[in-house]
């Protein structure tokens, strides 16, 4: 059966994925550019369309310790938020993983004060690295609306537990227009089973939740908490499967464009991957020798897949969307050079900060990178495009 | 603001005082600690289906660590500030469970936290609670400190009560500012019943858990937890002193029902706030014109709530 493609704002597609989702309860509260999202999914339940219960709750902090609660009692969780809430949020993201609560929730990547900023980079997320979460970057409207659902699967599975943070772009990706095709209800139903908890609050059966670890049990829960995260690859990889079977598409932890084999890769994550990809896609068309990778799966990051992908590249451009001040370049960049830390063929990791703060960055600039790297003119530890004066 | 509301509760006696605790022994409170034993005697009263939230703190502390638990009740904790929002998704995930027929009955939800977790880092969580209308009880056992982390300062600490953060010196009383009236804030935010207990008074305690129970929406009990520890106070003298400060005046045991309040002790014969304050250590640096002082604010504190409690109750016919 042919399904119309509608032409809809990415945040209302990401509303109504959470409606097909059934979500149970939603707790959230506004900070721009997550809001169309939280706002439409009151709508729904205001007009009887979600069977969910909506708290509008006073701070970000609380949207979290209020998620955690709800689904410790046992239902299925979404929220959503961006920069200084994230931020706010942050002590207790820690305890959601911890506490293994399957609580979904989109992060609309802003980036962070001062100065005050609401648009796009990826400051917020990358500054909560080690929280424990699942973390999934979607580029496309299409995408953001089957990745979450999907990452109610993800989460609430057994093997899992945990809660999965889905990125998405601010304004760039949540303020489109684009088209998307939506699965029906009874698809949606049939691929996401009703949440079904572990253990739940429960006076039939009680139990106690978040007790004292002392330090002869703290590393071993510590150490648990991690390897559910590690397991959860392949959980990610066979629901990316699935979802790649049901709707027809080709998902997976980490995806390659451009040239095979290339000598140069850019690397992306989340919605400027599409700029690099013309950027490539004309480059490819000059003659030279340059492809692309780009990480949809970043927390547990796919070392495995993501060697695979880089396989025979010399030259890596990693193009970063936040700083890590003090250090030696952006955190995807020191990700990588973690990955490959040891290994005799490893390529060179050239890491280009990028597009802070909303910063346009049109194809034009990435073909000035290739040609800049290409020349070995680009800084070898890193560079803030743009601002360090990046011509020869 | 003022509605009449009508409790329908089952009243505990001496006679029908329930005996199962829910909090088992073995838990590493201090002797004499005055928030176990509240906490135990609200738990007794509320029964088995509740579920509890339960701040970062002293109570969480002393009947949590891992692998022993003293509860016998679903309970969770989270943080220290956030006990009220945690309770608020518990809560408003235990309705959806319910009207969605997932559970045939939806159990009370109860949040414990000291007068730090309340007043102080706490309190934004707890107002946008209170004032989202969730159906549960918040319980705030004021010690007059943060005890956990080694009796500092609180809002909730009384005027020339000495912690380690307001140290009485040459040049200092000990804390210099009046005790946060919490329950007034808890009940400017119109919700249906807010109570101050104290462990002395057990069946008035237990009683008021009761119908912070049988009322829809949220109820707020604020109760006086003598702290042995912090206090500098023999174990075995708390629950003396927590008669002592009813009788003195001290600590005023009422109601705010819908609105109204309702006192729920008039002592006849109110001792000298110097019989509260004798016993206890954090006081020992006062001089005769400080507890003039405080017998001042007490009785300022009293007659406020007797005018309160006129301007809002029923006239007699
Ligand atoms: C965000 C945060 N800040 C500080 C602390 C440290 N802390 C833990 S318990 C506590 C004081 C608790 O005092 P109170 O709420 O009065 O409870 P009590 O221990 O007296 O029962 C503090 C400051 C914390 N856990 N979290
Ligand atoms: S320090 Fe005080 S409040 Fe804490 S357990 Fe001991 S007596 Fe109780």
């Amino acid at each position: 059966m042919l399904k119309k493609r509608v032409g809809i704002e990415v945040s209302l597609a990401v509303a109504e994925a959470v409606k097909l989702a059934r979500a149970q309860v939603v707790s959230a509260y506004p900070i721009t550019p997550q809001t169309h999202i939280v706002e439409e999914l009151s709508t729904y339940v205001a007009n009887g369309e979600l069977d969910a219960e909506f708290i509008p709750v006073e701070s970000e902090h609380s949207a979290m310790s209020a998620a955690v609660g709800a689904s410790a009692a046992g239902t299925r969780v979404y929220t959503a938020t961006s920069s200084q809430g994230l931020a706010l949020m942050h002590e207790i993201l820690f305890i959601a993983s911890a506490q293994r609560l399957p609580i979904v929730m989109t992060v609309a990547n802003r980036s962070l004060s001062g100065p005050i900023s609401i648009w796009n980079d990826h400051s917020d997320i990358m500054a909560e690295r080690d929280i424990g979460w699942v973390q999934l970057f979607v580029e496309d409207g299409q995408e953001s609306t089957e990745l979450t659902i999907a990452a109610f699967k993800i989460a609430e599975d057994h093997r899992v537990l945990l809660p999965v943070a889905v990125n998405m772009d601010g304004f760039i990706l949540t303020h489109m227009i684009e088209p998307v095709v939506f699965p029906e209800q009874a698809e949606v139903d049939a691929f996401l089973p009703p949440y079904s908890p572990a253990l739940r609050l429960d006076p039939a059966k009680p139990v106690t939740m978040g007790p004292v670890g002392v330090p002869e049990v703290y590393m071993e829960a510590k150490k648990q908490c991690e390897q559910a995260l590690l397991d959860s690859k392949a959980v990610v990889k066979e629901v990316l499967g699935e979802v790649n079977a049901a709707f027809d598409r080709k998902y997976d932890l980490v995806e390659t464009n451009g040239k095979k084999k290339a000598k140069t890769l850019f690397v992306t994550m989340g919605s400027l991957g599409e700029s690099v990809w013309s950027a490539v896609d004309a480059l490819n068309e000059d003659g030279e020798d340059v492809g692309q990778v780009r990480i949809r799966l970043w927390r547990p990051f796919p070392v495995k897949e993501f060697k695979k992908a880089c396989k025979g590249a010399k030259r890596l451009i990693v193009i970063d969307r936040a700083m890590s001040p003090g250090s030696v370049c952006g955190p995807v960049a020191q990700e990588l050079k973690n990955v490959f830390y040891g290994d005799k063929d490893a390529p060179e990791i050239i890491d280009v900060v990028a597009g802070l703060g909303g910063r346009d960055v049109p194809v034009a600039d990435f073909r000035e990178m290739y040609r800049l790297a290409k020349k070995g003119k680009l800084d070898k530890t890193y560079t803030l495009w743009g601002v360090d004066g990046n011509a020869d | 603001m003022l509605t009449d509301i009508a409790i329908d509760y089952e009243k505990i006696t001496a006679k029908n005082l329930p005996k199962e605790c829910m909090i088992s022994s073995g838990h590493r409170a201090c002797q004499g600690c005055g928030e176990i034993l509240a906490m135990g005697m609200v738990t007794k009263a509320a029964g088995r289906d509740i579920v509890v939230a339960n701040a970062t703190g002293c109570m969480e502390i002393v009947t949590s660590p891992y692998p022993q638990t003293a509860w016998k009740l679903p309970w969770m904790h989270v943080a220290f500030e956030n006990t009220a929002a945690v309770g608020s998704g518990i809560e408003a995930g235990l309705k959806v469970l319910h009207r969605q027929g997932k559970i045939k009955k939806k159990p009370h939800v109860i949040c414990f936290a000291g007068d730090g977790a309340t007043a102080d880092i706490g309190l934004q969580a707890l107002s946008g609670a209170l004032e989202r209308g969730h159906d549960m009880l918040y319980v705030c056992l004021d010690n007059e400190a943060y005890m956990n982390t080694g009796i500092q300062r609180s809002s909730s600490t009384p005027w020339g009560a000495t912690t380690t953060t307001s140290p009485a010196g040459k040049q200092s009383k000990g804390q210099h500012t009046q005790k946060k009236n919490l329950p007034l804030i808890a009940a400017a935010h119109g919700i249906p019943y807010v109570a101050t207990a104290s462990p002395a008074f057990h069946l008035d305690l237990m009683n008021k858990v009761r119908k912070a129970l049988a009322v829809d929406g949220p109820a707020y009990l604020h109760v006086y937890a003598p702290c042995p520890t912090g206090w500098g106070l023999a174990g075995a003298k708390s629950v003396e002193i927590a008669r002592l400060a009813v009788n003195t005046k001290v600590f005023p045991l009422y109601e705010v029902i819908g609105g109204r309040f309702v006192i729920s002790r008039k002592p006849a014969k109110p001792q000298p706030v110097l019989d509260y304050l004798k016993p206890q250590r954090r006081f020992r640096h006062l001089g005769e014109n400080d507890v003039a002082a405080i017998q001042h604010s007490v009785d300022a504190a009293w007659d406020y709530l007797e005018r309160l409690a006129k301007a809002t109750g029923k006239d007699e016919e």
